[in-house]
């Protein structure tokens, strides 16, 4: 059998630990994704959604728990390049071009200018921006900047992506359209993606579960089952299947105290 | 100025900080002056090259009168210039933003003379007026002041929030009343980031004016003395008059900012600086 | 507009060599406005013409040559002591950068040193020249100059590097860093050093102009020969026989300092063109 992609175990996260101004950013927290999922962790602002992210993703030490990326200590998996993220800002390096930032993974990791060059081509094909690749960052629309931030979280085949909401900055057309592309890459390449989102819409379409999360102390309130098939298209978002599953993590989402004080601290 | 209502925990905490601040420095400082003390007995340095600390500060107390009135002098020429460039960097700026082709003339100039040395002016005030008097000196701090000036203040009363001007246009306000209203405000803390500049820069100049010749009286001028009788303790000891000057300008000009905008203040603080 | 200005600069100076009075205005005894008379202000032609003249009766060549080549003097040194102060700016800063408690202990006295005027040191440290021999080595006078204009140059490079290497890069892009497991070095290399950039061309324009204030100040507080430096000082003694040649030093300072701030003016342009256009940044 094949370990999970993610595997989170009695996960705790407590920011400040010690001292009195001490915050529990996540209790016991436990989820397995498999391998070729879409998860996507919705909640209000200080669920830790992003925190629990930066967990599996290693940025952040668990205060207790575990976290295990392809059956490996997230630690190992980070140092193995085992996943590759993604931000709101696509945070391109604004003095390489397009290809150049594609490469940055592959360059670190010790790969030859020949082989890197030809991987990032291939990306930036996959990505459809094959004729930008030697434009530099700010000639590019947000959207497609987001699009290179992608290719580039996927240079290195990663079996996991990581996002932490990629589309939140775009206008609601371009993030449809990034959504199929999101679709149709990960349907070509197999990678299991953990996504985080604010937006409704964006998890049920995107996602096989939605994990729907209520703040402090961050923890899981539900899963949602969401299967909307496998080909998505326009038409998807006007199913009554689509306002359905909608409808229940709003339903879900419902009751929570939505406050907006204090809050944005916790989400580093 | 700690606020009594502070728990006792609190108290303590920020005591702490204060410390953890203050050590570093500290201890990089003092350790700077026991090495540069022991590097000065142990590798035998002539006088000529380095006077160990103890001997600078000996100077330093032994002649206090002495330095007081090298200091005076120079602190007076840097002080005048300062407060004349400014006034006249402040008006200047003022009809630069009535007057486009002034100001177009003006604007290079002013770029340009930021990247030449321009206190070699002094040379030519000497001859312009009298080499004996401090008018040149001063002229020159004048000159150097107000170009700082005059290039702060003026994008200080230029680059205005687009925002507040369409809402002074909204309510159909006049020129002078946006200028009162937006200009000026706005331009207050470009002035302070100038005269931080300025400050400083009037005593080096003020200083360096003194270099080209003329009365022995200042700073500069006697540090030039003391080594050409070999006296570099003494020298030394002007230096650090001269650094206690600078720092005393510097942080005038940063106590008046505190006082004239309490609501630059209130926002370092929020910002936590 | 620059060569408007200087025109317009130029005009006022013979206005006033008009109207002014021939030995300067008097106010409490105290001359305030300056004498308008040939010696004290030569006229604009004068200066100009005076460069084709030799330096002095019976000496070969012009005056252009002679100051051409105290510039060249003063440049070199303000050159060395430019990359010998960046050097070391630089160097500091990524200490601090990686090492806190070196910026905590190092950085206040960073900011004081900008407060004070440290060209006080100019003719301390230019004593040193033919005096000071470590080991077999003697201490040349010019050194001491290109020192000082080092050590003026390396505060403005120092703070503002630090503050590049520190605050340049986003969260989002160190993070990234992170997630490949990037080592530090290779953060700085990749990451840093680059996003920094912003930050280090205004230091460095600073510097340049710092380190040629350096120079010069060290050569006319001793007189340290062979730069403008003292070309200014020898020929201000001149100026009741000779009074165009003093401008020709003072002008040649003043084409020094450019040409300094055009070569880092050049370093801006080479390493920002890939940047985005300044109206992308708001």
């Amino acid at each position: 059998m094949t370990a999970a992609a993610v595997e989170v175990k009695r996960l705790t996260k407590t920011f400040n630990a010690g001292r009195p101004d001490a915050v529990d950013a996540l209790v016991d927290i436990d989820l397995t994704i498999r391998p070729g999922e879409f998860v996507s962790l919705i909640g209000p602002s200080g669920c830790g959604k992003s925190t629990q992210l930066r967990l599996i993703a290693n940025l952040l030490e668990p205060t207790t728990g575990e976290v295990l990326v392809n059956g490996k200590p997230a630690r190992q998996a980070r140092l193995d390049q085992d996943y590759g993220m993604a931000f709101q800002q696509a945070g391109l390096f604004e003095w390489r071009s397009v290809v150049k930032n594609v490469e940055l993974p592959l360059e670190l990791k010790g790969w030859n200018k020949e082989k890197r060059h030809g991987r990032a081509l291939e990306m930036l094909e996959l990505v459809k921006l094959p004729e930008f690749a030697e434009h530099l960052p700010w000639q590019l629309s947000g959207g497609m900047q987001q699009r290179v931030a992608i290719a580039r979280a996927l240079a290195a085949h990663p079996p996991l992506l990581l996002m932490d909401e990629p589309f939140g900055a775009l206008d609601e057309m371009t993030r449809e359209h990034m959504q199929a592309e999101l679709l149709r890459i990960c349907g070509e390449t197999g990678t299991t993606v953990v996504f985080v989102t604010h937006s409704i819409p964006e998890a049920v379409y995107l996602s096989t579960r939605v994990v729907v999360m209520s703040p402090r102390p961050g923890r899981i309130k539900t899963l949602v089952d969401v299967n909307l098939g496998s080909t998505r298209t326009v038409d998807t978002r006007e199913d009554p299947a689509f306002f359905r599953k909608v409808t229940e993590v709003r339903e879900a989402l419902r009751g929570m105290q939505v406050t907006d004080l204090d809050e944005a601290g916790l989400e580093p | 100025m700690r606020s009594t209502t502070f728990t006792g925990s609190r108290r303590v905490r920020t005591n702490h900080s204060v410390v953890e601040v203050l050590w570093p420095p500290l201890v990089f400082g003092l350790g700077f002056l026991a090495l540069w003390e022991l590097a000065v007995k142990v590798f035998d340095f002539q006088p000529y090259f380095l006077p160990p600390p103890s001997a600078i500060w000996d100077q330093f107390k032994e002649n206090p009168q002495l330095i007081w009135n090298a200091t005076k002098v120079s602190g007076l020429n840097a002080l005048i210039g300062l407060l004349v460039g400014t006034a006249l960097g402040i008006a200047i700026s003022f009809l630069l933003g009535r007057f486009r082709l002034v100001n177009e003339l003006m604007t290079p100039l002013a770029i340009a003379l930021n990247a030449v040395p321009i206190f070699v002016l002094v040379a030519v005030f000497n001859n312009m007026f009298s080499i004996t008097s401090e008018v040149p000196r001063r002229l020159m701090v004048t000159l150097v002041v107000y170009f700082i000036v005059l290039v702060n203040v003026t994008r200080g009363l230029r680059e205005v929030g687009p925002t507040q001007l369409e809402l002074m246009r909204s309510y159909a306000a006049s020129e002078v009343a946006i200028l009162r209203k937006v200009r000026v405000p706005n331009a207050v803390p470009y002035l302070f980031t100038a005269l931080k500049i300025a400050a400083p820069a009037a005593v080096i100049t003020a200083f360096v004016s003194e270099y080209f010749g003329g009365s022995q009286n200042g700073l500069g001028s006697r540090i030039v003395a003391s080594i050409a009788i070999s006296k570099n303790a003494t020298a030394w000891a002007y230096v650090l008059g001269a650094c206690l000057l600078g720092l005393t300008f510097y942080l005038i000009t940063v106590a008046l900012e505190r006082v004239t905008t309490p609501g630059g203040v209130a926002a370092r603080r929020r910002a936590g600086a | 507009m620059f060569v408007l200005s200087l025109v317009a600069v130029a005009v006022l100076w013979e206005l006033y060599k008009l109207v002014g009075p021939q030995d300067g205005g008097k106010l409490f005894g105290i001359t305030i406005l300056p004498r308008a008379n040939d010696i004290a202000m030569p006229h604009v032609w004068d200066m100009l013409s005076r460069y084709a003249e030799p330096e002095r009766r019976g000496a070969s060549g012009s005056i252009f040559l002679v100051v051409l080549s105290g510039a060249w003097f003063s440049f070199r040194l303000a050159l060395t002591g430019f990359v010998l102060g960046t050097s070391i700016g630089i160097g500091l800063a990524v200490l601090m950068a990686r090492y806190r408690i070196v910026e905590r202990g190092l950085l206040p006295y960073l900011v004081i040193s900008q407060t004070v005027p440290l060209i006080a040191l100019a003719p301390l440290v230019v004593s040193w020249g033919g005096k000071l021999h470590i080991g077999g080595f003697e201490w040349p006078r010019w050194l001491s100059a290109a020192v000082l204009g080092a050590f003026l140059a390396f505060f403005p490079v120092a703070v503002g590097t630090l503050k590049g290497l520190t605050s340049a890069p986003q969260a989002a892009s160190l993070e990234l860093m992170d997630s490949y497991a990037a080592s530090w070095r290779q953060t700085l290399f990749k990451l840093r050093f680059p996003a920094a950039v912003p930050f280090m061309i205004p230091a460095l324009k600073l510097a340049a102009t710092a380190s040629v204030i350096g120079v010069v100040v060290a050569e006319i507080s001793t007189g340290l020969a062979g730069g403008v430096g003292r070309l200014i000082i020898e020929y201000a003694r001149e100026a009741t026989s000779d009074p165009a040649k003093v401008f020709t030093a003072v002008f040649g300072a003043a084409a020094l300092g450019l040409v300094m701030a055009g070569s880092v003016a050049l370093i801006d342009l080479a390493t920002m063109r890939t940047r985005p256009p300044k109206e992308a940044f708001e």
